[in-house]
């Protein structure tokens, strides 16, 4: 074949590429919704829908403080840990009132969150050591707290966030709308999150900018960490019972996932907040599909190997052009 | 390739020594090199003098049969990081290789170590595969056969609702289960595999190209070395090590129990960095690595003995254990003068 021949041929193929790094995401997550409105049996009711979103509400959130994270070239393997950290939490101030449970919960993830980042940012660790130690340590010292027990949730107003709706919508679900925006407001209209960007990008040349790294990767993982927290708030009010065992088990990899699915590379640089949304309601679909289709647990988790493969293909597809 | 190329790769820490190579360098690379050894043994020493019951025979053939299964994993863990990558799949692979030698065992011993090794290992070489020829990312390829060997494992147990059993009194039980002189024979594989690892890592051309890869995988390219034949046999060994551990674990179990090995690829990451390898690559050794897996047995060994105590706290002192090694680590690569990031 002649120069002349393969050349268009490969900008094609990048071009294709870069439009489903682009849209991909949103694209599949399109697919599977009118596959399921057209297959799938009371897939269109209220209550079907209702019971995806409210579940895919936790990992959202989580993923939102992740994809900040990733975005500056870090991960942050602790989040489900501070999940079961912030469950345990709860129930020792709930005698206070909520207000004091809330505060006592969320001040537990900004506290692993500022332990993090003063590792990744002061000490200089990689972020995949200094965050797994807390994923080691922390569902530990949840345990404890706990004396080990799951523990049942009686506070009203800690169940109404869990189980109430505001205008139809579920309050979890509305806590994650509005956490997203936030996020994307923050990512693209703030100084904060021009710079974590710019971080991620090329952190000595931030450095050489003037730029307050240490201080910009500390506010990141801090982020994360409240994040991790309020969603381990709303998966306890959900359960309706504090369980540090089972709450956040495996959050760390299915927030990953929706960050990498939604288009964010792991090397840093980009911060993609609606394809993270998008990231992880595909997950969801995905399994939510293959369940109602009877397809077996061990077939959605293929499938979603296999998403991640592609989607970090086609990623990997755009950085070489 | 002559014998030049097998000499030029050279470990990261003797680069950097070579400007102005003085003693607090030399000290900060021996305590590197051998910090594990010293607080195990320290870790031992204390946990002897106050529980007169961790210093017997017993006790420690015990301690030494449940980090053996953690050893072999983290031993293909080692050569994984000083390429410079990560296998976050082993924990999944472990199980799977447990399964499929409890599900083989029926037709004979070798069947039941062959089936596994033969799944893992591919397994394994298809991650090599994608990262090293498709140039993706080890953390985001091995975290995708996390999830697709544990799916694998429902698909085979029917959804983890099937756990095969090993015929009773058979070879392969035997295995898992035997002793000679008071110690299991899983330990005496573990043992094996280390010696022969630590062999392959120092003294063959193959050991020194995943240091030199680990160091820099451009230098080591330009210089000739196979670099993507390289990382595919470091992720290869890696997956052929956690089906064998998975393998023995089953034997010693009697059955293929499909829960396990949740959370094991961190375990054996953690074990690795406490054994002084960078993850960073390129510096290392798989005799820290197993120092690195039985402190963290004799950590719970200890919190065990102490019986009053819950069992989270073996996380918690383990995850606190961690911070420590690493910030002392990164300190002492400081004084070292290696370059930890970029």
């Amino acid at each position: 074949m002649t120069d002349v021949a393969v050349r268009p041929a490969t900008v094609d193929r990048h071009r294709i590429a870069g439009w489903l790094q682009d849209y991909g995401v949103y694209a599949a997550v399109g697919v599977l919704l009118l596959f399921n409105v057209a297959f799938t049996d009371n897939f269109l009711t209220t209550g079907n829908l209702r019971t995806q979103l409210v579940q895919v509400a936790p990992i959202v959130i989580v993923a939102l403080g992740m994809a900040l994270v990733i975005g500056t070239e870090g991960v942050d393997l602790s989040v489900g840990s501070v999940m079961a950290l912030a469950a345990a939490v709860l129930p020792l101030y709930l005698g206070y009132g909520l207000v004091p449970a809330l505060i006592g919960a969320l001040v537990a993830g900004v506290a692993v969150g500022a332990l993090n980042g003063t590792l990744v940012a002061v000490v200089g660790l990689q972020p995949i050591v200094a965050t797994l130690a807390l994923f080691v340590g922390g569902r530990g010292l949840a345990l404890v707290l706990a004396d080990g027990q799951l523990k049942q949730i009686r506070n009203p107003a800690l169940l109404s966030i869990g189980g109430d709706d505001v205008l139809g919508v579920p309050v979890v679900v509305l806590i994650a709308a509005v956490l997203a925006v936030a996020v994307g407001f923050v990512v693209r209209r703030t100084t904060f999150g021009r710079q974590l960007v710019a971080v991620g990008g090329n952190r000595s040349a931030s450095e050489l900018a003037g730029l307050p790294v240490r201080r910009i990767l500390l506010g990141v993982y801090i982020l994360a960490g409240t994040f991790a927290a309020l969603a381990g708030i709303l998966a306890t009010a959900r359960l309706t019972a504090s369980d540090p065992s089972a709450i956040g088990n495996l959050m760390e990899l299915a927030a990953i996932t929706a960050v990498v699915v939604g288009g964010t590379p792991l090397s840093g640089g980009r911060v993609r907040v609606l394809g993270t949304v998008a990231g992880a309601l595909l997950m969801q679909l995905v399994r939510a599909t293959l369940i109602k289709h009877d397809l077996p647990d061990s077939a959605a988790q293929i499938a979603q190997a296999v998403i991640i493969l592609v989607a970090v293909y086609v990623a990997r597809e755009r950085r070489s052009r | 390739m002559t014998n030049s190329t097998m000499d030029a790769p050279v470990t990261v820490p003797e680069v950097a020594r070579t400007e102005g190579s003085n003693r607090t360098e030399q000290a900060a690379a021996l305590v590197q090199r051998h910090g594990a050894l010293a607080v195990l043994i320290m870790a031992a020493v204390a946990a002897a003098t106050a529980f007169p019951s961790f210093g017997t025979v017993d006790n420690a053939s015990n301690i030494a049969i449940q980090c053996s299964f953690l050893a072999i994993v983290a031993l293909g863990m080692t050569f994984v990081i000083i390429s410079g990558g990560i296998d976050l799949s082993v924990g999944s692979v472990f199980a799977l290789g447990g399964v499929l030698a409890a599900w083989a065992s029926r037709y004979g011993f070798l069947a039941a170590l062959l089936v596994p090794l033969v799944v893992c290992g591919a397994i394994g070489a298809l991650n090599g595969i994608l990262i090293a020829k498709a140039r993706m990312p080890a953390f985001i390829v091995t975290l995708a056969s996390l999830l697709g060997a544990r799916g694998l494992l429902l698909a085979i147990t029917d959804e983890g609702s099937q756990t095969f059993l090993v015929p009773r009194g058979s070879a392969f039980a035997e295995l898992g289960q035997g002793t000679a002189f008071g110690v299991g024979y899983p330990v005496f594989v573990a043992l094996a595999a280390f010696a022969l690892g630590g062999l392959v890592l120092q003294r063959t051309r193959l050991g020194q190209s995943v240091y030199a890869v680990g160091g820099s995988e451009d230098a080591a390219s330009l210089m000739g070395l196979p670099v993507d034949r390289i990382k595919i046999t470091v992720y290869l060994m890696s997956g052929l090590l956690a089906g064998l551990a998975g393998a023995l674990n089953a034997a010693r179990l009697s059955s293929g129990v499909t829960i396990l090995g949740v959370g094991m690829e961190l375990d054996a990451i953690a074990a690795v960095v406490i054994g002084g390898t960078l993850l960073i690559g390129g510096a290392g050794t798989v005799s820290g690595t197993l120092c690195g897996v039985l402190l963290l047995g004799v950590i719970q060994n200890v919190i065990n003995q102490i019986g009053s105590l819950d069992s989270s706290y073996q996380s918690v002192v383990s995850g606190a254990f961690l911070v420590v090694v690493v910030v002392a680590q990164t300190y002492l690569s400081r004084v070292q003068r290696l370059q930890w990031r970029r």
